[in-house]
């Protein structure tokens, strides 16, 4: 590298190492000084960054026109127009799978184990409110998950009614850990989600991997590639006091230079590299941020008004992936908490159902674009299933819960059985009949299209991977 | 700390293998940075800084990938090394400014500064012995005293901290700013993330505020005691069920929680799901009465206990809630877990086997004292020139407060901090904030507007009506950056991150201006350096 230059161009060699080592193609020979090419209508730095192919840019929102943004999106849009989405959405907390589908046919020892939270069946199912769940008829849909029930009995729905692993684990925060990670494994940082994106993924694009939520999903941690996390996409956009045009976008472009800098600790790390794809994220979202601000965005279909962000985040979600934005992993935390020590009926009532009828209008909203229900697969998982016996109004931490894939790709049939509550574990809770790790590795294989092993560790080993893409 | 992945994340292995490659460089990098800094205080004002030329010490270092990764953290080790006599290593030596800076931004909330050019806190501390100083923090005489003018909401009215939503946030978020007792205030953040209760379940501001008194009223006396008072405390029996924990229907979740969280740490072989539900049945008893007001009357009740005997960590006998923090407290595996957490909110990287052991023993051997550990953490060499720590979102809102001296006078405060990643009295989970990924996307948006709010009062007017005074017609570019940075009380910046905003400075401006351009676009540099500055990389960690 050059010894010494103006800071901007050093800083522009510096961000285009960053990109290129992280597109893993080695570093570029581009040097401060080189010629710009005539008749491309860029300019210097434009050039060099799309040069490097690293689709790297650090403009601030406003110095580019939309145009520019919507080429970018078409480009991003066009290079891969069926590119696979997976929507994953996390209850929080350890949901109660004998609530969400009862074992009301277990009518006995469900009774036994639940003597005030055991859903009653039958006034449920002569009322309407509750639906046998079709392929186990032992089941029933809780009546806040019945929105569920209408879109498995369209074949939209696999249900996994006991998953979890060996041996389960009962604090909610190593659970919630391996199903981040994908692996029983205490040490590992990156997110399985991250992992495919750090194979699959754009060193230029973090809206690839997006947390719609205050801070980034774990597991959507990469190792190289960038990610992002937006809690409220229409808004997404930064302004300060006494900052305006024509000093506004080269601020935000020494904003972006600051977080391209070398990094001597893994917090500097953290504070420049958030900074960096700050920048490139004003960038990505610019052109949704300024139509949403022109029209009021109106779904297609209406969205549940309880429920809080949630719902918002859903229905901007779908209208994000109309406009082609190139997102491919999205991570959401559903409503409300499901760790349900007490006051489980109530709490899991009212958070189940919000969560459950977003989801529901999420995925009509998805079917009203046409072809973009066929792009995008909806994953609701949890870090366990809560304890088979309740203890009062509430039930402790348990072991296999129940997940969920949700979309018009899916196939529709349940994996694993239920397992009865006859036969419980060694602390009273109910035995998985499938492993996550197997649906992480079914779903990068046949969803992404990525060999899994290269991903989940063990990938094939447990149980076999089921068939879950029609 | 408590990762939402669990503790779990913060081995040994995990960071050791870093450590030592890692602990020399950047022990050299701190020297260098030690002296770099010398020389400039020497310099007129750190007028050497801000010209612009290649500076000698820029590190050229090419950016690695860097990915998404959570930081990782210190975490107890499965087998630690047992506790030792030898007293911890202290680094001992007159303090400088940049240590100044990191102790004033990792033990309380920034170095507080007045509007103007004044020398600030950490200026003032320069040359004292280092324990003079950590005792100046550790040992403080008396009630707090709160310098300056109180809070305030936007239409200038006192707070309602009980009931108004943001308020508490508020409340808080002004002692931080205006205590002088800044160790107090952060020994307090610390247990309210130890401790990790939520108003979204506790539900009553009232609760929470309580409980926050007990954290500052026991900051730094002893843990068993801390622990103690708050398995009893009316916020944490809601948020943790202890009132619905009785002996027909055992409920586990503080059981549970005191042992992963609060005490032993999972994952280590401490305790076993059997040590979980006997736990439960030990802590059974506690009660409280529905009113008009919401709870009250919080009581342990010995006929809601369970009066059989119970086995835990393989003792048996017929304990109730004192022998279950008691137990927890004196099992083999606390003093290793209690020093390394508490070492992880002041220190990024693992304490070494020595160290370790010899907390332990300072620890234990001084009745579980916090203000022990937390003193000798403070003179530890590791503190001062191992790498940086992440700044939580709430000491830096506090901390550009404090750099500009602006009391609480909005409680935008509240909503800000929650954009940021956290809001006051409700952290995500019973294991509090995520201190290992404080920073992506959404957060440092947050943090840029954070500092923008901050500078409302206070930013160059560029478009001044008549009679209000006017920016500068002819400020060349250091001047600029000059103003800028003693508007946040001259913090310290990277070599390379310097270089930059000099080369804006340099450069933002269009070469020719007009006549009515020259004083409202120096106004709008000099904001743009100010925002610069404040959301910069170097702002974000300590």
């Amino acid at each position: 590298m050059a010894k010494s230059c103006s800071c901007n161009d050093f800083n522009r060699a510096q961000l285009l190492r960053h990109g290129i080592a992280q597109a893993g193609r080695g570093l570029p020979s581009i040097e401060p000084g080189m010629p710009l090419p005539a008749g491309t209508g860029l300019d210097r730095r434009t050039f060099l960054l799309r040069s490097a192919g690293a689709a790297l840019s650090v403009y601030g929102a406003s110095m580019l026109s939309p145009r520019h943004f919507e080429e970018g999106i078409a480009e991003a849009a066009a290079a891969s127009p069926k590119q696979p989405v997976l929507v994953s959405i996390f209850m929080e907390g350890g949901w109660d799978a004998l609530s969400v589908l009862a074992p009301v046919g277990e009518d006995k020892m469900y009774e036994e184990l639940r003597p005030k939270l055991a859903l009653e069946a039958k006034a449920a199912l002569e009322n309407g409110s509750g639906k046998i769940f079709t392929e186990d008829e032992k089941l029933m849909w809780h009546p806040a998950a019945k929105g569920l029930a209408e879109l498995h009995g369209e074949g939209k729905v696999t249900v996994f009614p006991a998953v979890g692993y060996d041996p389960p684990d009962e604090s909610h925060f190593t659970s919630r850990h391996y199903w981040e990670v994908g692996e029983l494994e205490t040490n590992t940082r990156s997110g399985w989600m991250g992992r495919y994106l750090d194979i699959a993924g754009d060193p230029g694009n973090p809206l690839q991997g997006l947390s719609l939520d205050y801070s980034l999903a774990p597991a959507l941690a990469t190792t190289k590639m960038p990610v992002a996390a937006v809690s409220s996409p229409a808004g997404y956009k930064m302004w300060a006091n006494g900052l305006d045009e024509p000093l506004t976008a080269p601020a935000m472009r020494t904003f972006g230079e600051l977080g391209a800098l070398g990094a001597p600790s893994p917090a500097y790390a953290q504070a420049r590299g958030a900074s960096l794809d700050t920048s490139i994220v004003l960038n990505e979202m610019a052109a949704f941020v300024a139509a949403q601000e022109k029209a009021t965005y109106k779904p297609a279909v209406p969205y549940p008004t309880a429920g809080g962000e949630f719902p918002e985040r859903l229905a901007a979600l779908a209208e994000m992936l109309g406009a082609g934005l190139p997102i491919k992993c999205a991570s959401l935390t559903a409503v409300g908490s499901y760790d349900t020590h007490s006051d489980e009926a109530n709490t899991l009532s009212t958070n189940l159902g919000q969560t459950v009828e977003s989801v529901v209008a999420f995925q009509r909203d998805l079917e009203a674009r046409g072809e973009l229900a066929d792009r995008v697969v909806i994953q609701l998982w949890s870090e366990f299933g809560r304890r088979p016996q309740e203890n009062g109004s509430g039930t402790d931490h348990g072991a296999a819960g129940v997940a969920f894939l949700i979309g018009k790709p899916v196939t529709g049939k349940m994996v694993g059985e239920f397992p009865g509550l006859a036969k419980l574990d060694e602390n009273e809770n109910l035995v998985n009949t499938s492993d996550f790790r197997a649906m992480y590795s079914a779903l990068l294989e046949q969803w992404f299209k990525t060999e899994a092993g290269l991903i989940i560790p063990g990938a094939g080993t447990f149980g076999g991977v089921p068939k879950l893409i029609a | 700390m408590t990762v939402n992945p669990g503790a779990t994340q913060r081995r040994a292995g995990d960071a050791s293998a870093r450590s030592h490659a890692g602990r020399e460089e950047h022990r050299k990098r701190a020297k260098q940075r030690e002296q770099h800094h010398e020389k400039q205080k020497h310099g007129k004002h750190h007028k050497r800084r801000r010209k612009h030329k290649p500076h000698k010490h820029v590190r050229r270092v090419v950016a690695e990938p860097r990915g998404t990764l959570p930081i990782p953290l210190p975490s107890a080790p499965a087998s630690p090394p047992a506790p030792s006599p030898v007293p911890v290593e202290s680094l001992g030596a007159p303090i400088s400014l940049a240590q100044a800076r990191r102790l004033l931004w990792r033990a309380g909330f920034g170095p507080a500064h007045e509007p103007g050019p004044a020398p600030g806190q950490a200026e003032a501390l320069v040359g004292q012995p280092l324990q003079q100083v950590v005792y100046g923090l550790t040992r403080p005489a008396g009630a707090a005293t709160l310098i300056g003018p109180g809070p305030v909401n936007d239409e200038g009215n006192a707070l309602a901290p009980y009931d108004v939503w943001g308020d508490d946030h508020c409340w808080w978020l002004d002692r931080m700013v205006r205590s002088d007792q800044q160790l107090v205030e952060r020994m307090t953040f610390i247990w309210h993330d130890w401790f990790a209760n939520s108003n979204e379940k506790v539900n009553s501001q009232r609760m929470m505020l309580e409980q926050n008194e007990l954290f500052r009223s026991m900051a730094l006396g002893s843990f068993h005691d801390l622990f103690m008072a708050v398995t009893g405390n009316p916020a944490m029996l809601v948020f943790l069920d202890g009132i619905y924990n009785d002996k027909n229907e055992p409920n586990e979740n503080y059981a549970r929680e005191m042992m992963e969280l609060f005490s032993l740490g999972a994952d280590r072989g401490a305790y076993t799901e059997d040590d979980v539900r006997e736990m439960a049945r030990t802590l059974t008893g506690w009660t409280a009465e529905w009113s008009e007001e919401g709870l009250r009357e919080f009581e342990f009740d010995t006929a809601r206990h369970d009066k059989h005997e119970k086995t835990v960590f393989g003792q048996t006998g017929n304990w109730d809630w004192e022998d279950a923090v008691r137990l927890c407290v004196t099992h083999p595996l606390h003093a290793s877990f209690f020093v390394t957490k508490l070492w992880g909110y002041f220190i990024p990287s693992p304490p070494d086997e020595a160290t370790l052991a010899s907390l332990q023993g300072l620890y234990v051997s001084s009745g579980y004292s916090i203000r022990a550990v937390v003193e000798a953490i403070l003179q530890h060499p590791d503190f001062y020139e191992g790498p940086e720590l992440v700044t939580p979102p709430v000491v830096y809102n506090a901390g550009l407060l404090r750099a500009i001296g602006r009391p609480i006078d909005t409680t935008a405060w509240a909503w800000l901090s929650a954009g940021a990643g956290q809001q006051l009295f409700y952290p995500p989970n019973v294991s509090g904030w995520d201190f290992s990924s404080w920073l992506d996307t959404s957060t440092t948006k947050a943090r840029w507007e954070i500092a923008s709010y901050v500078t409302d009062e206070t930013y160059a007017n560029p478009w001044p009506g008549e009679g209000e005074p006017q920016y500068s017609e002819t400020e060349e570019p250091p001047a600029a950056l000059a103003s800028a940075m003693t508007y946040w009380g001259s913090p310290l910046l990277s070599s390379e991150s310097e270089q930059c905003i000099v080369d804006f400075a340099q450069t933002c401006l269009p070469g020719e201006l007009a006549e009515w351009q020259q004083s409202p676009y120096r106004a709008l540099r000099q904001n743009a350096l100010r925002m610069l500055i404040a959301t910069s990389p170097d702002m974000q960690v300590s």
